[in-house]
């Protein structure tokens, strides 16, 4: 653990009746890091994101962030120290516009009275408008987000993601369902997060991983199998033997 | 298709308040004092129903247990008509009391001496009463059905205490107000009724305008967000025990209204109000009127009460029937409800269906790219 981290987790254990999730986990993130996360289902990876945003109390362990512990927060707090996620099927505000959904995630503060007492703000109109450019969807302000196509909807909540300003952002298979163009576009959006955000992806899709050109952390049977970079990991003969070995589906 | 749909709204609102300010200003005249009386009844019950639309129709909290808090408005201006008329019976306390046997006036009633007091009590006693059920229920996470049952459940707890407490509250009798005395004048008479009438339907207006308020921008969005994924809304960093506190509080305040109103015009409030088929027909009418609509709540409400009261008439028994019927006609083809079939696009699928209207394209992401629909 040094100064520079933003996060640590710390010999996580999350048990469900028995059955080890995570299992001694540790991992630590540099601050402006892009970290990816791969394993093969059932490795702990979503689990893993549960326990950071409050969804999931571990069973044994600390999980550090910007030098305070997170066990035991909930989640609306956890979000509001600067942790913010996107899920793995596309979350968003279906029966709300595209703006609205903006509007909700760039909100400050997010307390009742300022929501019906005060109308938004003119800088985060501004930051709505500069959000719906990057994902390019500065043409559907007004229509509701159920009507978007899938990558579209994707898209959506990345910039929802981006817009809640979070210090460390968890971006739970950001590719799942989108074209090879998307695909390679949002490797992009995500490379040019990191730097000034901390971006923790989780995926399986290898292509999109190495396009990444990041660090990459293997999961396995709830604990860190490995972590380096692609070419460090693609060589390591256990990693081989649990994950690439095995034909991509 | 979004243009069309905007002048319909428009001329739906307009010919809405040319028929309602007409109403309201010729009812009076029009109508006997029987039926004025029953139409200012149905439209205190429409407050009552627009607090249901709140929490249900936007915010995905379904009460079966308004009665509790329509019940407690409803007692707070009985307990003031009554104390302020008791002057030549024994004691100078409501006449009840001398049946049980009481002498002195319980505690809990000399506040309603004051008209202030009582003003406020109407809607701050029962949103206080909400806020108090539902932080503790939110708080632990207690949703969808469970949430239901509970409220059905403090519903009988409050219903079985008020029937029980005879020294108190006059238990199952109930509290009259027709005999009381308001501004010198009694309250069941002629002229009070339709002053009541004209009270009633401002306030209808202005809980409309209110309810309306609550819902526009973005503190009706989150509502919505709690509605259709609530830990989405969690972990964007708001919290939404405190919305849903708010909104049931809201909620309980303007059925404490509504209950106040519906008892001046009545001339009773006994625990009957805190029946559980009474707090499940309200939500029934906004099912019918239309959830999310507001209006659509306000239209059910007085709709469906005056449909009661007119079938009554005619067919003794076959109401409950009949609303039964139209409750599973309305899940089964119009889960939107009447007021959500006609804003919605649904008038044109129907249309559609018997060949009278060209199917539209309503589908814009196949333009975008089609590989994707087949990769899911």
């Amino acid at each position: 653990m040094n100064n520079k981290d933003l996060l640590n987790l710390i010999d996580i254990t999350v048990s469900f009746e028995g059955f080890l999730a995570l299992n001694k986990l540790n991992l630590n993130l540099k601050k402006g890091e892009l970290r990816a996360v791969i394993g093969p289902n059932g490795a702990g990876k979503t689990t893993f994101l549960d326990v950071i945003t409050g969804k999931v109390k571990p069973t044994r362990g600390e999980v550090i962030f910007k030098g305070k512990s997170l066990v035991g927060r909930k989640e609306h707090k956890i979000a509001r120290l600067g942790v913010g996620r996107k899920f793995q099927s596309p979350r968003i505000f279906e029966n709300l516009t595209v703006k609205e959904n903006l509007e909700i995630s760039v909100t400050t503060p997010k307390s009742p009275l300022n929501l019906i007492n005060k109308s938004i703000k003119d800088e985060q109109l501004n930051e709505i408008d500069r959000l719906m450019k990057i994902v390019n969807l500065a043409q559907k302000v007004d229509s509701k987000a159920g009507s978007l196509s899938h990558g579209q909807k994707q898209w959506l909540e990345i910039a929802m993601l981006v817009g809640q300003k979070p210090d460390l952002m968890l971006v739970d298979e950001p590719v799942a369902g989108l074209t090879d163009e998307e695909t390679d576009l949002t490797a992009d959006l995500l490379r040019s997060l990191s730097g000034e955000n901390t971006v923790v992806v989780i995926d399986h899709d290898m292509e999109f991983i190495r396009r990444l050109d990041s660090n990459v952390s293997v999961l396995n049977q709830g604990t860190v199998l490995c972590e380096g970079t692609m070419e460090t990991i693609q060589k390591d003969k256990k990693v081989i033997d649990v994950y690439l070995g095995r034909p991509e589906d | 298709m979004s243009l069309s749909k905007i002048k319909f709204d428009k001329k739906i609102v307009l010919s809405f308040w040319i028929i309602l300010i007409a109403l309201i200003i010729a009812a009076p005249t029009l109508l006997p004092v029987f039926r004025l009386n029953l139409l200012g009844r149905y439209l205190s019950l429409s407050i009552v129903a627009l607090g249901v639309d709140l929490i249900w129709g936007y915010t995905g909290l379904l009460s079966l247990g308004q009665g509790i808090f329509f019940a407690l408005g409803g007692y707070c201006a009985a307990m003031y008509l009554q104390i302020t008329s008791s002057s030549e019976f024994p004691n100078n306390i409501p006449e009840f009391f001398a049946l049980y046997g009481v002498e002195k006036l319980p505690f809990f009633w000399e506040p309603f001496r004051s008209p202030v007091f009582t003003f406020f009590s109407i809607w701050i006693i029962p949103a206080l009463v909400a806020g108090l059920i539902g932080f503790l229920v939110f708080r632990n996470r207690i949703k969808g059905v469970y949430f239901s049952i509970l409220t059905q459940a403090s519903l009988l707890v409050f219903f079985n205490f008020f029937n029980g407490q005879q020294k108190l509250i006059n238990g199952t009798n109930g509290l009259k107000t027709d005999v009381t005395q308001l501004f010198g004048q009694m309250v069941g008479s002629e002229s009070m009724q339709r002053i009541f009438f004209w009270i009633t339907a401002i306030l209808v207006i202005i809980a409309w305008f209110f309810a309306k308020w609550v819902v526009k921008g973005r503190f009706g969005n989150i509502l919505i967000g709690i509605r259709d994924d609530e830990p989405r809304v969690r972990f964007t960093g708001y919290n939404p025990v405190i919305f849903k506190t708010i909104i049931f509080s809201i909620a309980g305040g303007l059925a404490g209204i509504s209950g106040a109103l519906y008892t001046v015009q009545s001339g009773i409030v006994s625990p009957q109000f805190m029946t559980v088929p009474f707090s499940i027909e309200m939500v029934i009418w906004v099912a019918v009127g239309g959830r999310g609509t507001l209006l659509g709540a306000i239209l059910g409400a007085v709709f469906i009460n005056y449909a009661k009261s007119l079938v009554s008439e005619a067919l003794p028994a076959s109401w409950m029937f009949i609303q039964g019927g139209l409750f599973i006609l309305v899940v089964t083809a119009l889960p939107e409800g009447v007021l959500g079939w006609i804003q919605g696009d649904s008038p044109r699928n129907l249309l559609q269906r018997f060949g009278l209207k060209r199917k539209i394209e309503t589908y814009p992401s196949l333009e975008v790219n089609n590989k994707e629909v087949e990769n899911e």
